[in-house]
Formats: C-alpha cells, sequence, structure tokens
C-alpha cells in the first residue's frame, strides 16, 4: 500500500491564495473579488499586486456575483470568494440566473467550507453548499483535498472557461499530494489501489480515508481509496470499476447526506453495479462550536468511522 | 483577423422616433395576445424612452458586429427582464434578428424566452433576467470590465420602479458609487405601478431622487414619454459620463401608456388581452414599419 507523509500542516484556503495568485501572474484578464473578507479568503497578495483587477464588494454578496457574472462577460475570468455559506445559500438564486444559466465564466472560490470552520459555530458552517452547487445545470463542483490540491486545482478552474464552485477550508490539515500535480477537472484520483473495499472521499475526509486504510490494512483488509477531487462532473469510470472489483462502498464528505457526494455515486451504482455501501456525512445535522478536531471527532468523520463502516459494507458481502 | 468596425445605427429624428415607438406599441400588443401571456404594461411605459436609446443615436451600438462581449460598443441590460416584448421588438426592428422571428415569442423552441436568455444566443441579450433587482450589478460588472479594457464605451441598464424594492439594487447603488463607476448610465421606468397595485401601496419608495442622490449618483429626473425630453435628457446623461459618479434617469411614465383602457392601472401589468381587446388596442396604435 502506497504511504503518504504529511509535509506539513497547511490551510487548504492558502492553497487556493497561491494557486490563484500564480494563474493572475500569467493571466491579465483574471479578475478577484470578495465580499469583506480578502484576508480570510487569503486575496490579499493579489489585491496586493494586482489592486487595479482586484475589486472589494463590502458586505454585499448578492452584488458581488452579479458583478462578478458583468466583468465576466466582458471577457475575463472571474473569482468571486467569501465563506461557502455566503457564496451559497446567501446568494443561490444569483448564481443560478447570473452565473449559472448565463454560463459566464465566474469562479466561486468558497472558503471555511463544512464543520471544520470549527468555532464560529452552525451559522458559518454549511454543509449542504456541494447539494445546492451540484444541482445546476452547467455548474462543476470542485472540492480537493489539501494545499497542494487546493493550489493545483484553483490554477485549472482558471483555465478552465465556464461556472465553477471551488470548495476549500479553513483549519490546517495534512499537506500529502505532490507539490508539482497537474490537477485534472472531472478526473478522479486513486490514492490507494485495494481488493475488499472502496473508500470514496472528497476534500479533507481524503486524509482520514487513507489513515482509515491502514488502520484496515493491519486488520487485514485491503482498502482502496479514491479521492473524489471533482464532484461534478464526477468520474463515473473510476467509481463504476472500482466497486466492481470491491463490491463494498464507503463515502466520505464533510457535508450532509442530501445531494452530497454519497447519494451521488450511490445513484451512479444503483445504475451501473449495485453493492453495499456506506455513508460518512453530517447526517442531516448543522454544526456547532469547537475545534476542528474535536467536531470531526464529534460527527463521526475521522479515520476510525470510516474504517468502521468498511467493516461493516464488507461484512454484508 | 479581419477586423470588423461597427457601424452604430445613426439618430433618427423625433417624428420617425414616434413611428417606430407606435409600431414598438403594436408589436408588443400582438406579441403578448399571441403568446397568450407576457407583460404589456410596463413594455409599454418604457417604449419610449428605450426607442431613443436604440434609434435616437444615443446608444452605439452596431447589430452586424454584436458580440455578447460587447467590446467597441454600448451595452444595455434589462434588469426588469419581464419587459421582454418590447425589449424583442426594438432588438428586431433595430436588425439584431428578424422581424418575423417576434410571433414565436414565449412559444416552445424560440429564441425569445418569457425572459430574456442567453442560453439560446439571442443576438443582442448580454444577460439573463427576470429574476428582479440583479441587473444593476451586472451592468455594473459589465462597466468594470470596460473599465479595465479602456474600451471608451458606455454600459445602459433599466430597472423598474417595484423592482427597486429589491435589497440588491442598493447593494449595485453602494458599490457603483464606491468604485466611482462612471461609464454607467441606469434608468429606472418610474410607472408607479406593480403586479399587486400601487407601489406607494404594496411597498412605497419614498423620496426615490433623494434616494439616489444619496447613495452618491448623479439623478436626473425626465418625462419618459415626450421625446425632446428624453433625447435631452439621455444628452445630459452622457455628459455627466466619465466625472467619477454613476448616473440615474428617473423616467417619470404611464403603464400601459398608448393604450386608453390600458393606461394608468396596474391591471395590464402581467396580463395579455384577449383577441377582442387586442384588436381596440391596435385600433390605437398606427402601424409604420409593417407587422410582423
Amino acid at each position: 500500500m502506497k504511504k503518504y507523509t504529511d509535509t506539513g500542516k497547511k490551510d487548504t484556503r492558502s492553497g487556493f491564495g497561491e494557486g490563484l495568485y500564480e494563474a493572475a501572474a500569467k493571466n491579465p484578464d483574471i479578475v478577484a473579488m470578495t465580499a469583506d473578507l480578502a484576508g480570510s479568503v487569503k486575496m490579499d497578495k493579489f489585491s496586493r499586486d494586482f489592486p487595479e483587477r482586484f475589486f472589494q464588494c463590502g458586505i454585499a454578496e448578492a452584488n458581488m456575483i452579479g458583478a462578478a457574472a458583468g466583468i465576466a462577460i466582458t471577457g475575463k475570468t472571474v473569482f468571486a470568494a467569501s465563506f461557502a455559506e455566503f457564496v451559497t445559500g446567501r446568494v443561490y438564486d444569483q448564481i443560478r440566473q447570473e452565473v449559472a444559466y448565463g454560463h459566464t465564466n465566474v469562479k466561486i472560490a468558497a472558503s471555511h467550507a463544512g464543520i471544520t470552520l470549527g468555532e464560529d459555530g452552525a451559522t458559518h458552517q454549511t454543509m449542504e453548499d456541494i447539494a445546492l452547487m451540484r444541482a445546476l445545470p452547467g455548474m462543476t463542483v470542485i472540492n480537493p483535498c489539501d494545499f497542494n490540491q487546493t493550489k493545483a486545482a484553483t490554477i485549472a478552474a482558471a483555465e478552465y472557461d465556464g461556472p465553477v464552485y471551488l470548495r476549500f477550508g479553513r483549519p490546517s490539515v495534512p499537506n500529502f499530494t505532490p507539490a508539482d500535480q497537474k490537477f485534472e477537472i472531472g478526473k478522479a484520483i486513486i490514492m490507494n489501489e485495494g481488493t475488499d473495499v472502496t473508500l470514496i472521499a472528497t476534500g479533507h475526509m481524503v486524509w482520514e480515508a487513507i489513515k482509515a486504510a491502514e488502520i484496515l490494512e493491519s486488520e487485514g483488509i485491503s482498502a482502496e481509496v479514491i479521492d473524489i477531487a471533482t464532484i461534478k462532473p464526477i468520474d463515473r469510470k473510476a467509481v463504476t470499476e472500482s466497486a466492481a472489483k470491491t463490491r463494498a462502498v464507503v463515502c466520505a464528505e464533510e457535508h450532509n447526506m442530501a445531494g452530497g457526494l454519497g447519494e451521488l455515486v450511490a445513484g451512479i451504482l444503483a445504475e451501473e453495479c449495485p453493492v453495499h455501501m456506506e455513508f460518512i456525512n453530517g447526517q442531516d445535522r448543522f454544526g456547532q462550536s469547537g475545534t476542528p478536531a474535536e467536531l470531526m471527532s464529534a460527527y463521526g468523520l475521522d479515520a476510525e468511522h470510516i474504517a468502521a463502516a468498511a467493516r461493516k459494507a464488507t461484512g454484508k458481502k | 483577423m479581419r477586423v470588423v468596425i461597427p457601424i452604430y445605427i445613426t439618430m433618427v429624428s423625433i417624428d420617425e422616433l414616434k413611428k417606430i415607438s407606435s409600431q414598438v406599441r403594436r408589436d408588443i400588443i400582438r406579441m403578448v395576445a399571441g403568446a397568450k401571456s407576457g407583460h404589456p404594461g410596463g413594455s409599454m411605459s418604457s417604449a419610449d424612452f428605450l426607442t431613443a436609446l436604440y434609434f435616437g443615436g444615443v446608444m452605439k451600438h452596431d447589430p452586424a458586429t454584436w458580440t455578447r462581449s460587447g467590446k467597441g460598443q454600448d451595452v444595455f441590460i434589462l434588469s426588469a427582464g419581464h419587459l421582454s416584448p418590447v425589449y424583442y421588438s426594438l432588438l428586431a426592428r433595430a436588425g439584431y434578428f428578424p422581424v418575423s422571428e417576434l410571433a414565436t415569442f414565449r412559444k416552445f423552441g424560440s429564441r425569445l424566452q418569457g425572459h430574456p436568455s442567453t442560453e439560446k444566443h439571442l443576438p443582442g441579450v448580454f444577460q439573463p433576467s427576470g429574476s428582479l433587482g440583479q441587473g444593476l450589478s451586472a451592468a455594473a460588472g459589465v462597466a468594470l470590465g470596460k473599465r479595465l479594457d479602456n474600451d471608451g464605451r458606455l454600459t445602459y441598464v433599466l430597472m423598474g420602479d417595484g423592482e427597486s424594492e429589491e435589497g440588491q439594487i442598493w447593494e449595485a447603488a453602494m458599490f457603483c458609487s464606491h468604485h466611482k463607476i462612471d461609464n454607467l448610465i441606469a434608468i429606472t421606468d418610474w410607472n408607479r405601478q406593480q403586479i399587486d397595485g400601487n407601489v406607494d401601496s404594496v411597498a412605497g419608495l419614498g423620496d426615490l431622487e433623494g434616494k439616489w442622490k444619496s447613495f452618491g449618483w448623479e439623478v436626473i429626473t425626465c418625462d419618459g414619454h415626450d421625446f425632446e425630453k428624453i433625447l435631452a435628457a439621455f444628452a445630459e446623461a452622457g455628459s455627466l459620463t466619465g466625472k467619477g459618479k454613476p448616473v440615474m434617469i428617473l423616467m417619470h411614465s404611464d403603464m400601459g401608456h398608448g393604450v386608453d383602457f390600458m393606461a394608468g392601472t396596474n391591471e395590464w401589468h402581467g396580463k395579455a388581452p384577449s383577441a377582442e381587446l387586442a384588436e381596440k388596442a391596435l385600433s390605437q396604435l398606427e402601424e409604420t414599419l409593417g407587422d410582423f
């Protein structure tokens, strides 16, 4: 089994900031906007070095989305960033009309996604955003797993012509994917090959799935780990082929069940290859205040819970 | 690459503008009657000043070289998307697409969707609209894009007065003045009517002129049915661009203007006339350019 090493904890939002800066340094048509959260979403370097194409919108997210679409019409690539809750739930209709239906080249950059936002509590922790963005025709949904992958995904999103929802987080988490990776939108990444069970994870849960596979290996269970960095369009082939091989699947996401990765994979496998499935997610709950580690454990979003779900799924075969 | 030079639609006389707006009103009545649905009231209150915008030499636009990016041309965003009948009529009469296509309004498969859409690539339409309160933000974005490109052309946007009840309008109002977006001319069709009744009775806007001024805008008020005054207001608005402030023209208008039984009431905001009433309406509107 392939071993992954944490090269030093980093936040995925900083991966976004670096990717955006690198893309913008090469492409003068990249524009950035935020709603009073430039520091939090790591746009401060962009705003310092490219002030003429940085637009501070103030605490007015609806206008930010509309203005982003307008700038995009003129031929620019626009990144509009805030906390995930405030650039999805708060502005769903604006995204639907101006970005998705208008098919404008806007990248919704959603930081502080999921429960690992931590201490701010449920008002700021969204576990519904993937569902909202997946529901929109033509929207690409990307949820990378660590700093390096978020940086690469941001560069790929900048090069892609069309609406993108790019989801990342606040806490420092293990950085374990290659620094020089090229991100391919729509391609799943097989992190580890296995034969007994498939662990399909997205975002922060990919590291937990890798750790779960190590626990399972010590018990003699061979787990395949798939990183679904692009949730839409999902890599159907990778999911189906792995399920056909292992006949047991666990889906893990920092998001609720409704409209999330688990339902998506279940839908595909119901059509293509029905197998035993288990689901690790927020279980239709709001979050609460706490440290990211406390919350991941309390909500069952960690390696131990994934390993337990994998035992259950393999036991049903 | 072939360089295409826009040939902007040149100014026509006030007599000709009156003829065009009469035909546009006929188009509106015939489109909504044909579709048995749609929004004639606001389409008719805005028909005169929009005719001036498209044909009076105000907006620099050229259907032959039009692209959705709006490069090298003035851009018009219809925020009040339910005014699609007047919008489609003007675009067709200006040459963006065949006039005959107006007969497909709201029909299955048509490019002339109930509310404007970019999905079927109808020439002249820059952005979908219909969910109210969003067009000023989009127009502000287009204006910023033009500023980044040193394009030198203007962006126009039309909102309804009822639409100004949306909070996003005021987010956008602050955004435009804060960023000194001075290549933008907004228009409010101040017809004082909305679906549920008189605007003042539904959700009064109070001192609309004072509101826009206090949000940092240059504000012009105008009689939206007097072509001389309309052209003067657009000229004044144009002269105020490039001076650090966004510009708003508040157009006093009558919903349903041009047909006696439709004027000054909210009854025809979003209702199509019967075939009989459509004939009665058309008898009051001269056919000047040939019906579609």
